[in-house]
């Protein structure tokens, strides 16, 4: 029981992660049109920014600080010079165009920062853990992921769907030429936009560098599961996008963590840890698949838009 | 439809047979190495047709190509493994046997294919473009968990490649021989493929799908058949790109390879015949001769690190160069064969 | 007898009603003809005829026929066939290979992979009498997008033909016609009076006054009187609700 909810929490924590990352990507695509593969290279910047920051100063916050506007000028400079020139073209264009910018920034952090990964310690007063629940021991800076994502979607949900700018964005989603008619300078609101998602995939980034290895690479394999985060949830949705984020997060973490032991209680021991690796790296995919038989169009679409 | 194409093909087919003389070429200029390098760039030639056929003539994005190659590879591996064990494979033994691998390894990924594109076909555009990604991960994954045929670190043959009667594939040369032999029949296929009534539905689907649907032709199935061929011939692919290398691992599956596969297409020309071939032989060469092109001008940087010059060299292509090196070649050759020649 | 019977048919966007309780029969062999002011809901009813649509209640009988579950891709072998408001043809293909498709289509499934396709000269000569029965034979071999817009509207309605309909939904067929050309497929819908049963929705007066045999007026999705040209120009609600500000056009 305790191994559940500490699971539930891991499952629970991931998801935020994703969910930083999707809710860029998602409302990018949305609101712009465009499919951004670089989204990933994003996060890889936040979490470079604040290991080099914390190499400099000696300090996480210091890092963490560093993550935002490294992130936040990277995507500005990014909008500016490539994504601005894909509006209008269509989504093959954007692939590969976005795909030549991934090698490019992969190969820029490798040549700054070598190719061996980087490694970020906690400082001391975060690298405890306390007790939730008699008996369950949780690190405290899991727990502060968990509710400092909870709390950054809470925002996006306020921003969305109670600002001039949220209306706007929503409008922009279903309704872009009309938005344009009006007046709105959509040169603006796409940069701001932008920088917004690059914030918050920077962001992802700079948290999940004390718990995974930095390294060239590591934005794309989130970049992948955000995909299918947004499949799930309903492309340019952004509650699609939490939903979907929460599901995987839960799926690919309970998966590791009971699959292959479940499976043992029904199938002879060796076999049962091969499928049982197996399907828990194939988890997330097969949901995926699951829903593209039942709602293709995702979980929670948004709605009037014409696919 | 927009031909030059018979002048075009004529103009293939008069190419590739001197090719088959490239190896005595090679060792003309006592570079041997080249015969190799040749046959890495008629496979993956192989590879991006297939995918010409989803991208350039059905005008779907399949962004997960190499999984297809992938398994096909994974198939000529596991079996040659077995063989080398002398185990068996859900009751079935390993093989050598390169007509029974290969074929077997085209039907594996076909059947992949199906089960993938049954799937994807339900969506569209930007859907299509992830789902198909997602999949590809998903099988990469499948493979990287796989343990018993190493894991992370792929499958050596270790008796060497398939073994077929009259051929000693062991030869670097014969090995050539037989890849542009395979990607000479692909194209032939392909060829006969796009003229015929199916081709001709494909063709429609990227231009006007709902008018297809409202003279009365479902699009799904259509599509289907064209994503199972096309997974089947990549499957080919990756069945000689084990041999040739005599060894398979999971970077076949790796989602940067179907991007490189995407590349070669646009590269070449989308939807041309030889663009995808042209394609594979630019971007294969840049790979293999940019870093020491760079060493030799004295750039060092950029020698290790000549992915950053493709990446960019990639943007201004898509961005600015519109049909690619076919374009490129064949667009001063209109007239020759009449610009909608009959 | 009726052809076409459509009983009550309602389709919403949101808050618009686009159809309305819609009721409508067209009888074998007529030309009817569909008038309305802009949003009336004309273009609605071909797509939830054609099913690209489906509607939110009602019934749509063919050959008295229930319709509603059959699909899209089935209709057109069933004898009910659209033609488009913007033009859609296949504008990489050649005006002769957009009509071949066509009658390939209607042969049943395309699973052929080996022959090829241009040397099918049945097909093909067949394909030719359609184009020179919209006056297209002498661009057959040109590439649809490098066609006139008249010629493409031509094209539209050849491919239309080729489908063999027993119901042709024409959706403004002279949409963005000069008058010669708007001419010529008058004397076209002449020709083809009688042989194939029409429902045509159309913007100009003069040709719909002089060619339907029945009128149907479509205002807010609802069918407010159905006629002769010469009774629909004399109801007076007709006059008040969509002609209120034009004179009705006296046939030639």
């Amino acid at each position: 029981m305790i191994l559940l909810i500490e699971q539930l929490l891991n499952g629970l924590q991931f998801g935020v992660f994703l969910f930083l990352v999707s809710a860029g990507l998602t409302l990018i695509f949305g609101i712009m049109g465009v499919i951004n593969l670089a989204h990933g290279s994003l996060y890889m910047v936040g979490a470079y920014a604040t290991a080099i920051g914390m190499q400099w100063t000696g300090s996480f916050w210091w890092g963490l600080l560093m993550a935002l506007p490294a992130a936040a000028f990277t995507g500005w400079l990014v909008e500016l010079v490539i994504i601005r020139q894909l509006y209008r073209r269509d989504h093959l264009d954007q692939v590969l165009a976005t795909f030549g910018l991934i090698l490019f920034l992969n190969e820029l952090t490798t040549i700054c920062f070598g190719r061996a990964p980087l490694f970020l310690s906690l400082p001391e007063t975060l690298s405890i853990s306390v007790e939730i629940l008699p008996g369950l021991l949780y690190p405290l800076y899991r727990l502060l992921i968990i509710g400092t994502g909870l709390l950054l979607a809470f925002f996006l949900y306020l921003l969305i769907s109670h600002t001039r700018a949220g209306m706007l964005l929503r409008a922009g989603t279903t309704h872009r030429e009309m938005v344009e008619a009006l007046g709105v300078n959509l040169t603006l609101l796409n940069t701001g936009l932008f920088v917004l998602g690059a914030l918050l995939a920077g962001f992802a980034g700079a948290l999940a560098g004390p718990l995974i290895s930095v390294e060239v690479g590591m934005g794309e394999n989130v970049l992948i599961l955000c995909f299918v985060c947004i499949v799930i949830g309903g492309l340019g949705s952004i509650r699609g996008a939490l939903f979907g984020a929460l599901l995987i997060g839960m799926v690919d973490t309970l998966g590791r963590a009971f699959l292959a032991s479940g499976l043992r209680l029904i199938l002879p021991l060796d076999f049962a840890d091969s499928i049982g690796a197996a399907l828990s790296s194939m988890s997330v995919y097969l949901l995926m698949a699951l829903v593209l038989i039942f709602r293709p169009q995702g979980i929670l679409p948004v709605l009037g838009r014409v696919r | 439809m927009m031909v030059s194409e018979n002048f075009e093909a004529r103009l293939m087919l008069g190419v590739g047979i001197l090719l088959i003389g490239f190896p005595w070429f090679a060792d003309w200029l006592d570079e041997p190495y080249l015969v190799s390098t040749a046959s890495r760039i008629w496979i993956y030639a192989l590879a991006a047709m297939s995918l010409n056929l989803l991208v350039g003539f059905a005008g779907l994005v399949s962004f997960g190509h190499s999984a297809y190659v992938g398994v096909g590879a994974y198939v000529v591996g596991i079996l040659a493994w077995h063989q080398y064990e002398e185990t068996n494979f859900l009751g079935l033994p390993g093989t050598l046997e390169g007509f029974i691998s290969i074929p077997f390894a085209m039907i594996v990924s076909g059947i992949v294919a199906l089960g993938i594109g049954a799937l994807c076909l339900r969506t569209r555009g930007i859907y299509f473009i992830m789902i198909t990604l997602a999949f590809a991960q998903m099988l990469f994954y499948f493979f990287v968990s796989l343990e018993q045929y190493g894991g992370d670190d792929g499958l050596m043959m270790m008796d060497g490649r398939n073994k077929i009667p009259g051929l000693d594939l062991g030869e670097d040369r014969q090995m050539y021989w037989l890849s542009l032999v395979a990607l000479g029949l692909a194209t032939w296929f392909l060829r006969r493929l796009s003229m015929s009534r199916f081709g001709m539905v494909l063709h429609a689907l990227r231009q006007n799908e709902t008018r297809l649907k409202a003279i009365g032709v479902p699009p799904y199935p259509y599509m289907l058949v064209a994503f199972v061929i096309a997974g089947a011939l990549a499957g080919l692919s990756g069945a000689l790109l084990t041999n040739h290398m005599e060894f398979v691992s999971p970077d076949f599956l790796h989602w940067t390879r179907s991007g490189d596969l995407l590349i070669m297409v646009i590269l070449g020309g989308i939807g041309t015949w030889t663009g995808p071939i042209l394609g594979a032989i630019v971007f294969l060469l840049l790979e293999e001769f940019l870093p020491l092109l760079f060493q030799e001008i004295g750039l060092y940087l950029f020698s290790e690190h000549w992915r950053l010059v493709f990446g960019p060299l990639l943007i201004g292509i898509v961005l600015f160069a519109k049909g690619g090196l076919h374009a490129l070649v064949f667009k001063q050759m209109k007239g020759v064969d009449g610009a909608f020649a009959n | 007898m009726a052809l076409l019977q459509i009983e009550h048919l309602h389709k919403r966007f949101g808050a618009l009603a686009a159809t309305d309780n819609l009721s409508l029969q067209i009888n074998q062999g007529e030309l009817h003809a569909l008038i309305g002011p802009n949003g009336a809901g004309k273009t609605t009813l071909i797509s939830l005829l054609s099913g690209s649509l489906q509607p939110d209640s009602g019934l749509i009988k063919f050959h008295g026929r229930n319709f509603l579950q059959v699909p899209e891709t089935i209709r057109p072998r069933l004898g009910l066939v659209r033609s488009f408001q913007i033009t859609s043809v296949f504008p990489e293909f050649s005006a002769l290979e957009n009509v071949t498709l066509v009658l390939q289509s209607q042969q049943g499934h395309s699973f052929r992979f080996w022959k090829v396709a241009r040397n099918d000269f049945e097909l093909r000569s067949k394909a030719k009498e359609y184009l020179k029965q919209v006056g297209l034979d002498r661009e057959s071999e040109i590439p649809a997008y490098a066609l006139a817009h008249g010629q493409q509207r031509q094209l539209e309605l050849a491919m239309a033909l080729a489908l063999e309909p027993k119901l042709l939904l024409l959706d403004e067929p002279m949409a963005g016609m000069g008058p010669e050309e708007s001419l010529k497929v008058v004397e076209l819908l002449q020709q083809l009076k009688g042989k194939i049963t029409m429902l045509l929705i159309e913007h100009d007066m003069d040709a719909v006054f002089s060619v339907a045999d029945r009128v149907s007026v479509l205002v807010y999705g609802h069918v407010i009187a159905t006629g002769t040209p010469s009774e629909i120009r004399e109801n007076k609600e007709v006059c008040s609700a969509y002609l209120g500000e034009h004179e009705i056009p006296v046939a030639n």
